[in-house]
């Protein structure tokens, strides 16, 4: 279909699309009455492939090759380039995770279209698309329009409305002819992280956070233990993660990662704005602080003045009771 | 090796930042403006590598109006060698492709083994433009790196790319773009001997003509820059702890609907 908006698939590297793209081909569906999903990956399941016509995707370019993973821009870009060319897509998100940020940049450069990353809201306006996306450390909102399609966007997770989900609902499959480049990059080792056992940062839908108030690095067992009750992912403020209590991984913020989750949670964070950077568009936003002065009150939608390790263990509590019932 | 750095002057997180009156960019009037933080790892790895090989060269670049210089004087001062200023009204409403390009036609000239970029900058967050100097030079790229090590015949760099769930490593031939983010090091500050050192430290100016570039081609444009709606007010939850928790856990099931 020509004037399609396509939108690149995310997916779990073993065939399966992440969540995400449910919200991708909301919006786009939302948009333009239809959407169609783009899979560059070396092995799509059927599974993954009825997932995403459930979601929504009336179509599904499927891009498979054996050289398609790991992601490396240097293939990607000129097999989708191909497809973009013949098919004349006039939109193409994607949702901002590492790669796809590093991707459709690329991939636009290629076009010599813009890019407009980490979007939190689209908005057909006559006939172009205007973006909207948070600018100077989430304290503004920039708007952005394209000069020419196809407008090239990537969307931040947990922002837009999920699509929904139809049963039985199908997708048709088409699978292009590939010419892929020779990779110059070679992949020497893939290092799983340790798996926590809970949701990935930038993907829950609730985060707790953990900053300076938290004293030291065993303490966030006790946010764990929430996190594992509420299905939670657990990050933490900037002063955490320099003291060395927490990974690089988790850190919220400027120099982290940017959160969008339906709730966030933070325990003994005092909302540095650098920190505030990186959460400030969540949805319910719950503090707690013995300090009543801490700038994370200001943004809180609820607050409460006490002591993190007091009222953890109660919160626990009382969310299992909750969620027994 | 000859490496370059592109970097980018951004107003420090904690200054106001006002909606000026075209309402398309801020009143830069009070600013105080800093290096990007994530370019300064860049500057770092940069001459990390430059001293464990005991030679080569780095090179500071930036596209910006005249008060970017003060960038450029600060990566001088960690210990860049020289530094080239892209400066230039027809830059003035540059976006990531517009900024890509002429950084583009600068590596050409330059001939830099390595480019070195912070993964984003603060002000626009785009992350984009790295991505975007190497499809216009047709040079592997890996984002987000977080460690690296060139290998001993100067072919080659390994670097260790973070993706969601781990660490992707790979053998990446020369030259490249790479893009640098917290974790990678730990930026020295300036000495005053660097500072002063500085100062004797050469910035080439650059107009657009120089690199045979012509004015505009902008593909993405800001439409209008606004202040974020208020959040509605919060409420400071009052009475013990136990009775607090209860209510919390009320309103977020009842009115909030967030679990």
């Amino acid at each position: 279909m020509a004037g399609a908006f396509w939108c690149v698939v995310e997916d779990d590297r073993s065939g399966r699309p992440k969540k995400v793209m449910s919200e991708v081909l909301g919006e786009a569906t939302r948009l333009a009455g239809a959407a169609e999903a783009v899979w560059l990956t070396d092995k799509a399941t059927d599974e993954g492939l009825k997932q995403l016509g459930e979601w929504g995707a009336v179509k599904i370019w499927l891009l498979e090759h054996a050289d398609l993973a790991p992601y490396r821009g240097e293939v990607w870009v000129p097999v989708l380039e191909a497809l973009v060319e013949r098919e004349s897509p006039k939109a193409i998100f994607g949702p901002v995770t590492s790669r796809q940020r590093e991707f459709l940049a690329r991939l636009a450069a290629r076009l010599g279209v813009g890019l407009a990353a980490d979007c939190v809201a689209l908005a057909l306006e006559g006939d172009r698309l205007v973006a909207t996306r948070p600018v100077y450390a989430g304290k503004l909102l920039s708007k952005v329009a394209w000069a020419k399609t196809p407008w090239v966007a990537t969307l931040r997770p947990n922002v837009f409305r999920p699509a929904d989900a139809q049963a039985g609902r199908t997708a048709s499959v088409e699978r292009p002819a590939l010419t892929l480049p020779a990779a110059r990059m070679k992949l020497v080792e893939r290092r799983e992280e340790v798996s926590t056992g809970l949701p990935e940062l930038t993907e829950a839908e609730i985060v707790l956070s953990g900053g300076r108030g938290m004293k030291g690095p065993e303490n966030y067992v006790i946010l764990e233990e929430l996190g594992g009750v509420i299905g939670a992912a657990v990050g933490a403020s900037r002063a955490a993660v320099d003291a060395g209590w927490r990974p690089h991984r988790f850190q919220i913020g400027q120099t982290g990662r940017t959160i969008s989750p339906k709730l966030y949670m933070g325990f003994g964070v005092s909302g540095a704005i650098q920190h505030l950077a990186g959460m400030r568009t969540s949805k319910v936003i719950v503090a707690v602080n013995k300090d009543p002065e801490a700038p994370i009150f200001k943004i809180a939608d609820y607050g409460i003045v006490a002591d993190l390790f007091e009222v953890v263990p109660h919160l626990t509590q009382e969310f299992k009771k909750l969620l027994e019932k | 090796m000859k490496i370059l750095v592109a970097i980018k002057q951004v107003p420090d997180t904690a200054t106001q930042v006002k909606i000026g009156a075209d309402a398309k960019g801020i009143d830069t009037a009070g600013i105080t403006w800093i290096v990007s933080p994530y370019d300064e790892f860049a500057v770092e790895e940069a001459l990390r590598i430059k001293e464990k090989a005991g030679q080569g060269e780095v090179v500071a670049v930036t596209l910006g109006p005249e008060r970017a210089k003060e960038a450029l004087r600060s990566c001088l001062a960690m210990g860049c060698d020289r530094a080239i200023h892209l400066n230039d009204p027809a830059w003035g409403g540059t976006d990531t492709l517009v900024t890509a390009r002429a950084l583009a036609a600068v590596v050409k000239q330059e001939a830099p083994q390595l480019v070195l970029c912070g993964r984003q900058a603060i002000d626009d967050d785009m992350g984009a433009t790295p991505a975007q100097l190497a499809e216009a030079l047709g040079w592997p790229c890996a984002y987000w790196i977080m460690e690296e090590a060139v290998a001993a015949d100067g072919q080659s760099i390994r670097v260790a790319r973070q993706v969601e769930g781990g660490l992707e490593v790979f053998d990446v031939p020369l030259p490249a773009v790479l893009t640098c983010q917290k974790g990678l090091n730990e930026p020295r500050y300036p000495t005053l001997k660097g500072i002063m050192g500085a100062k004797k430290k050469e910035i080439k100016d650059v107009k657009a003509g120089d690199l045979g570039l012509e004015p505009g081609g902008e593909q993405l444009s800001v439409v209008a820059l606004e202040a974020l709606p208020p959040r509605p007010p919060g409420r400071i939850i009052q009475g013990d702890v136990p009775t607090a928790v209860k209510e919390l856990v009320r309103s977020l099931r009842e009115e909030a609907k967030a679990i």
